[in-house]
């Protein structure tokens, strides 16, 4: 393993062309002259900016957004909770992981079709935001719990132990110790509980009501039809982007604080 | 009735409410499905019980599409961990910063739509797409490129689900003592020994979560089938898909979704205790 050092960077450089061949094919599209996904026939801006005047695409990106946002609140907030219930071992933890392993392993479209019936026949819900709402927030929970878990569990006892010894009072302590060290933790899966709302197709495109349809259920829509529109395209490339800008700038504003850190423990 | 035990119940509450009334109250309204009528007017199902849909979802006919299914959700999970393990190893062997930055680089391009990237490997996968043009420059390439093929399905599966199989990897592998494979080394063994001996039980928790992240989930897929595959492509989930938007036959696509879940009820049981920690 380690006497060919070159040869897993090698197969690691492979799968990363791999994940990113798309996207930078997509990057490239956006900017396509013509529609076309495949042929790359000149350069201009025009699905950016059809984008921009596309108020049915605007919309669906406004509820999409307002609904990833909330699902990913929820579960995060309910789903960090659990992850602390989980922490330490008592009678029946067992059953509590296989629930929450559940919406891991079940296919997206036995979960859409059960909430489709559920909501048709028994609940009496309507269609549309709350519905999609209340599913959402059952497919992410889990990926929340299985994230913030980890680092509750690898978390130092002895550290919150200590600033009990110091005199903190237990929500002093969990509010200095613990959830500054669980944060990184917290936010990750709230980012990963935001995007798994924010791309749902399969379960969503059972849920949508009239006037309540997301983005990707639109852009599904539309695909079957007369493929993925360039303006999606342009807007995929956009949050690409965001995504990496957002990502880069928390890697510096990480590093500025270590040096930070480093320089006053050398003076201390 | 400790106070941990009280705390900790407490704390799970809002979860097990959510997870009992929106997935486990839905999954018994499948079942209860399943064991109806079908109800050609309103496109429901209705009394009185039937084991109907069960005889229907169990005919021949179906064999082929069983058998397509689980042979795209095997694949999908070996290519999985064929890319997903190196790519884990690599990863949890830098330190601190780089760890955070590689495993962001593994996510950043799943910030992208979904439909959006199939539709990219279709242009890419497509006859006189980059795909083709690069293997027909080293005489590799195919003629009508590798679009509607198995190999482009399975593709696009192990696309979608590889960030599944990679994280739980990646937990695993952190927690690796690195030092067991120089210590093997150093004992006499070789390359293949080591790896099947002292890194593959080492990391077999991480191995387990991942493929269980990606086995069912991908057989219960039917947009990447739909939208790589060939002219018949339907899956387990196409087929159920079909029977709650178009057949309108809600007892069928139920019992079938119960034959899936039982899929799920089975795989979890094989995993037994040991793949807990991780997932």
């Amino acid at each position: 393993m380690n006497r060919r050092p070159w040869a897993l960077a090698l197969v690691v450089a492979f799968v990363f062309l791999f994940l990113y061949a798309p996207i930078v094919w997509l990057a490239l599209a956006s900017f396509n002259s013509s529609r076309s996904l495949s042929r790359i026939s000149g350069l201009s801006t025009r699905w950016y900016a059809e984008l921009f005047d596309d108020t049915r695409v605007l919309a669906s990106l406004q509820l999409t957004l307002q609904l990833a946002l909330a699902s990913a609140v929820i579960s995060t907030v309910i789903g960090t909770l659990a992850a602390f219930g989980l922490r330490r071992a008592f009678p029946g933890r067992g059953l509590w992981t296989v629930l929450l392993s559940l919406p891991l392993v079940v296919p997206e479209v036995v979960m859409g079709v059960a909430l489709l019936g559920f909501f048709v026949k028994l609940a009496g819900i309507p269609l549309g935001f709350g519905a999609l709402l209340f599913a959402h927030v059952a497919f992410s929970l889990s990926f929340v719990v299985v994230v913030v878990r980890s680092r509750v569990s690898g978390m130092d006892v002895r550290l919150e132990e200590a600033a009990a010894d110091l005199g903190a009072s237990p929500w002093t302590a969990f509010r200095t110790v613990t959830l500054p060290l669980v944060a990184p933790a917290v936010v990750a899966g709230g980012a990963f509980a935001f995007l798994l709302s924010f791309d749902d197709v399969v379960i969503s495109s059972y849920l949508t009501g009239v006037g309540s349809t997301t983005l990707p259920v639109f852009v599904y829509a539309q695909a079957s039809k007369r493929g993925v529109s360039p303006e999606i395209v342009a807007l995929s490339t956009l949050m690409v982007t965001a995504t990496a800008l957002l990502l880069v700038i928390g890697v510096v504003i990480a590093s500025l604080r270590a040096r930070k850190a480093g320089s006053a423990a050398r003076l201390a | 009735m400790s106070r941990r035990w009280l705390k900790a119940n407490a704390l799970l509450t809002p979860t097990g409410l959510w997870l009992g009334i929106f997935l486990i109250a839905p999954l018994v309204v499948v079942v209860e499905f399943s064991f109806a009528t079908r109800d050609t007017g309103v496109a429901r199902a209705v009394l009185p019980w039937t084991t109907q849909a069960y005889l229907t979802a169990l005919d021949p006919a179906f064999l082929p599409i069983f058998g397509r299914t689980l042979a795209y959700a095997v694949a999908t999970t070996f290519a999985c961990l064929l890319l997903g393990f190196p790519l884990a190893w690599f990863i949890a062997r830098h330190s601190g910063r780089y760890r955070t930055v590689l495993l962001a680089a593994v996510l950043i391009p799943f910030w992208s739509s979904y439909l959006a990237r199939i539709y990219a490997w279709k242009a890419l996968l497509d006859g006189e797409g980059l795909v083709n043009t690069v293997l027909g420059w080293v005489g590799l390439g195919r003629d009508g490129g590798f679009l509607l093929t198995h190999g482009a399905v399975v593709l696009g599966l192990t696309y979608g689900f590889l960030p599944f199989m990679v994280l739980p990897l990646y937990v695993a592998c952190e927690r690796f003592d690195f030092r067991l494979v120089e210590a093997s080394y150093d004992l006499g063994h070789g390359r293949t020994s080591t790896f099947f001996r002292v890194v593959l039980p080492g990391v077999f928790t991480g191995v387990l979560a991942g493929s269980l992240l990606v086995l069912v989930p991908a057989a219960g897929d039917f947009v990447t089938p739909k939208l790589l595959g060939g002219v018949d492509q339907s899956t387990f989930g196409s087929v159920i898909d079909d029977q709650f938007r178009g057949g309108n036959n809600w007892p069928l696509g139920s019992a079938m979704a119960v034959l899936l879940l039982v899929l799920v009820v089975l795989v979890l049981l094989l995993r037994g205790r040991r793949g807990e920690d991780v997932l």
